[in-house]
């Protein structure tokens, strides 16, 4: 009998998952038809809802998942709504592009249905930040919020759907699994009707993402060392580096985890720090901060985006009010030292070195730990540091003179903004770059005969899409009421009826092939 | 279970050797198709298997998965007749199936005199998903046993006799149902009984009137689309007036859903989209899953008295067996999904388009497009055209079913939950096969 039976028994959710899959796969194949100025009208309405909603889902997040800051939370939720648009309003992933000179036109192509993993650290943020990469490249998105932050995050993704489809957005366009499980993810980043998978998240979710056989775009975690070298600008270095490990409590992977300061500055920076808020701890309470934030040498994730008061109690330390972040010192950059790993929250390792050159190789002990590929901070005034500095260590953004937190995100330089660091092959991630909506759009090149002699055919004027006729998909009315579509003649790039008959422009035989048809109806009906 | 031949890799002229059965399925065998079609004839249905011979569709299914059939040969077929909407879900539905397989470690058929587990939350389901005041779920082996049980209901809440239906309506062919059809079937069995069933023209609400007047009409029975007839759809009002006509005139609303329902038309039940809530509906078909026979009558508390009164009122055996009413479950469940209606409205839509291009290409051929939702009927200028159609769709790759009672008219029925790619690769073999059957039935040769 076995070979007749062949039941594959899926673990609860996973059908309606799928189910969500091939909606999806509807909703792209109608979004990818459509032009620029449908799709500016829907991404616009998705961002200016996501702005409308920024605090609200902002203080959601904090209290669902109990970390972060709701103020800073509220700032990255403007950034990745209205924000995100106000970057990409005027690029256009949409229309042909006609290069004469090469002889090529280009034709964007979306990926199709896109599976989104966002993380419990930046709920709200990604989903927005993802949601409208996906509008703006005409992709269909299935977003899989971490299961810590699925209701803040299910509310995003409704709220951003609702404008898009209200502005015109093919229906299931935006879906959010409301109870994701790692059964139902990993049926789903295996599922062939996935077009990419973009995955941000812990380092074994990101590897399962890149194991599935799908295409995925991963990224891995950071351990941002930041180098202040003696001819930085200590005030200023001090109030950003202060403001961004406490931006968020610490919760983008873009936070300063190890600050190297060249001995010559280091007692100047110390004090500059403490009157931004930071608590430099002796070895003693290094000890105990350690205790409570490390367990058997790995971070507790129970300390995510907590603040540098809730961990200075438990650690028993008493701080000034008003302390922000605190500072560990630290001797040697090696692997056993936990304090030279990542930290999600506003503790920051320090350690001091004799000269820029031994900064340098600090920073690159810092990535051989993790984060490599990832970014890393510089102060300093000096071009010839700065370039080392950029050249040796494997990571692919060093933001200089700001804060990392915002600065290799993208939110305070001219870096793609973004919730996802692309960490390349460093990282062992197939994007090198900010996420960004170029990296979800493929490109059908025509390309003409180089011949010179041989002339490009005219494309100027014809658009590749259109702009939706109503609802999309339209409701199924039957086809004898009142509003119901009539025999549709094809058409061709130029709008042209393209009958049988081969000469479809010919209007009169068109009309008197419906009144053939209207009069055959009559027949019948009689 | 010995070999088992695929048709993927192997035709049956390599198959083992001639000693060896080369269509093996564990509890019988054949040696090949042409022994299935003889001892078919022989030993059960020599008119049908004769049928599908002389029309062109030699078909018997051996293989099948989402909306595809095999036939014996490993010819792959589309099925868009999806036998009136069993296979709403595609065939061997995996949610279906995993939910029956695993049912089936605890439970069976069940004993029908009993209060359930299983008919119970089933119950409790449909109800939930019906229009209002549809309060009670009675349950029956199939279609004809689920109209019978209407019929009765009807009869019985009215303490009238006469039942209402139109002309070539078609409501299976059990006991009573059989009287509310075309004569075809009733009178072979000498079941013709024009006195308590009468019927009217489709579409004429005087003929309606007139036959509601006298008052002595327990119910009117209506298919919200008049499947086997092709697909006529009603006109806008049509049917609302209907039950206004009911209403003036005591007389019962039955609903048979047992094509339209379960979202075909993009919404869970068709006759909500009129803006009905009948007294009695009928769901059958793909309420199975396609996978357990099974069929249910929903009643308003006005019709269910008989469920007091006496509720050994209707007997059988299997109506609302336990293993049913677990597949029911799940497929009405897959029917309600937000994601499966809006898959409807974008097959309705698309196919819908496509349907619309090729009457383009064929206007004086391809004369017209009857469609709610997935419910589609194609009618073809000729009295037979349909056959035609089925014929090339069949060398085509395609399974449509013509209209009985109007042979001019396609049954095409595409399933709930088609994929984007399948859909194009459907619409590309009709476009052909419509031509084909076009130049066929014009003795044109050549292409156009
Ligand atoms: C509308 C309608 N009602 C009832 C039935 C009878 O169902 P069954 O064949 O399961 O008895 C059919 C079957 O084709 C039908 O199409």
């Amino acid at each position: 009998m076995s070979a007749f039976v062949d039941i594959p028994l899926e673990p609860a959710g996973v059908p309606h998952g799928r189910a969500m899959v091939e909606r999806a796969e509807w909703a792209a194949r109608a979004f990818a038809t459509y032009d620029i100025a449908s799709v500016r009208r829907i991404a616009m309405a998705a961002a200016q809802a996501g702005e409308a909603h920024a605090r609200q889902l902002a203080d959601a997040a904090v209290a669902e998942t109990g970390f972060g800051v709701a103020e800073h939370k509220f700032l990255k939720n403007v950034a990745c709504s209205i924000g995100i648009w106000n970057t990409y309003a005027d690029d256009d992933y949409v229309s042909p592009v006609i290069d004469q000179a090469r002889k090529i036109v280009e034709i964007p192509r979306p990926a199709g249905v896109v599976f989104a993993l966002t993380p419990s650290t930046n709920p709200v943020a990604t989903v927005m930040f993802k949601i409208m990469l996906c509008l703006l490249t005409r992709n269909a998105i299935i977003v899989s919020p971490h299961p810590y932050a699925k209701r803040c995050s299910a509310e995003a993704a409704r709220v951003m759907r609702d404008a898009a489809i209200a502005a015109g957005a093919p229906d299931g366009c935006i879906q959010v699994l409301e109870e994701p499980s790692i059964p139902l993810i990993n049926a789903l980043m295996t599922d062939e009707r996935v077009d990419v998978i973009v995955a941000t998240g812990g380092t074994p979710m990101v590897r399962s993402a890149y194991r599935s056989g799908n295409p995925a775009i991963g990224v891995g975690p950071g351990n941002v060392p930041v180098l202040v070298d003696a001819t930085a600008d200590i005030p200023a270095a001090a109030a950003r580096i202060v403001a961004s490990k406490s931006f968020d409590n610490s919760i983008l992977c873009t936070n300063e985890s190890v600050l190297i300061a060249e001995e010559a500055i280091a007692e100047r920076l110390q004090q500059a720090m403490k009157r931004e808020g930071a608590s430099f701890l002796d070895e003693e309470q290094v000890a105990r901060v350690c205790g409570v934030i490390f367990e058997q040498g790995h971070f507790n994730t129970a300390w995510v985006g907590k603040s540098a008061a809730q961990i200075a109690e438990a650690a028993g330390i008493k701080v000034p009010k008003g302390t922000l972040i605190l500072v560990a010192p630290f001797d040697l950059v090696v692997p056993e030292q936990v304090l030279a790993h990542e930290k999600l929250c506003p503790v920051l390792g320090w350690v001091t070195v004799p000269n820029a050159a031994r900064g340098i190789s600090a920073a690159m002990a810092v990535l051989r730990i993790t984060g490599a590929g990832h970014s890393a901070a510089i102060h300093s005034e000096d071009p010839g540091t700065i370039m080392e500095y950029a050249s040796r260590v494997r990571v692919l953004r060093v933001a200089v003179n700001v804060g990392n937190s915002l600065g290799s995100a993208g939110i305070e330089t001219n870096l793609a903004p973004t919730m996802t660091i692309g960490t390349g092959f460093f990282g062992r991630s197939s994007v090198g770059e900010n996420l960004q909506p170029a990296h979800l759009v493929n490109r059908t090149r025509i390309a003409c005969n180089a011949d010179a002699r041989m002339p490009m055919p005219d494309f100027s004027g014809l658009d590749a899409w259109q702009a939706p006729q109503g609802a999309v998909p339209a409701y199924p009315l039957a086809s004898n009421a009142a509003g119901a579509p009539a025999i549709e003649p094809r058409t061709n790039g130029r709008g042209d009826a393209a009958t049988m008959a081969g000469d479809g422009t010919d209007e009169l035989r068109d009309e008197i092939r419906r009144m053939v048809i209207e009069e055959l109806r009559q027949i019948i009906k009689g | 279970m010995a070999i088992r031949y695929d048709p993927d890799v192997a035709s049956p002229e390599q198959s083992p050797a001639d000693d060896h059965p080369r269509y093996d399925y564990g509890v019988f065998s054949f040696a090949s198709k042409a022994e299935v079609l003889e001892k078919s004839k022989e030993y059960w249905n020599p008119g049908k298997t004769q049928f599908w011979i002389d029309s062109g569709v030699p078909l018997v299914i051996d293989r099948r998965e989402e909306y595809f059939i095999y036939d014996m040969s490993g010819k792959r077929l589309i099925d868009v007749h999806l036998n009136g909407g069993t296979y709403n879900l595609g065939h061997r539905n995996p949610e279906v199936v995993q939910a029956v397989t695993v049912a089936m470690q605890h439970f069976d058929v069940g004993n029908h005199h009993f209060p359930s587990l299983a008919r119970t939350a089933l119950a409790e389901a449909l109800v939930a998903s019906a229009p209002a005041g549809l309060t009670k779920v009675i349950y029956g082996s199939g279609g004809g046993e689920a109209i019978d049980i209407a019929l009765k209901t009807a009869r019985h809440a009215t303490g009238k006799r006469r039942i209402l239906s139109i002309v070539k309506a078609y409501h299976g062919h059990t006991g009573l149902a059989v009287g509310t059809g075309d004569e075809r079937f009733s009178k072979l069995f000498l079941s013709d009984n024009p006195e308590d069933f009468p019927h009217v023209p489709f579409n004429d609400l005087a003929a309606m009137e007139e036959a509601l007047q006298g008052r002595d009409i327990a119910a009117v029975i209506m298919e919200t689309i008049p499947a086997t007839y092709g697909f006529p759809l009603p006109e806008p009002g049509y049917l609302r007036a209907v039950k206004a006509l009911c209403e003036k005139y005591d007389a019962l609303y039955i609903a048979d859903e047992v094509q339209t329902g379960l979202m075909r038309t993009g919404e869970l039940w068709a006759i909500t989209k009129e803006g009905i809530t009948p007294d009695i509906m009928v769901t059958g078909k793909g309420i199975s899953g396609g996978i357990y026979p099974i069929a249910c009558v929903l009643v308003s508390e006005r019709c269910a008295g008989w469920l007091t009164e006496d509720g050994f009122g209707h007997i059988s055996t299997f109506g609302g067996a336990e293993l049913g009413c677990i597949a029911a479950i799940k497929a009405l469940e897959i029917c309600s999904r937000t994601e499966t209606r809006s898959m409807v409205h974008y097959i309705s839509d698309f196919i819908g388009r496509g349907l619309r291009q090729i009457q383009a290409t064929y206007p004086d051929w391809f004369i017209g497009i009857r469609q709610n939702g997935v419910v589609m009927g194609l009618e073809f200028d000729d009295p037979q055209g349909a056959k035609y159609v089925m014929k090339h769709l069949y060398e085509n790759g395609v399974w449509a079913i013509f209209s009985t009672l109007d042979p001019r008219v396609l049954q095409y029925k595409p399933g709930i939950l088609l994929k984007p790619e399948i859909a194009e690769e459907l619409l590309d073999r009709t476009e052909v096969a419509i031509g084909k059957a076009y130049r066929e039935v014009r003795g044109l040769r050549g292409s156009r």
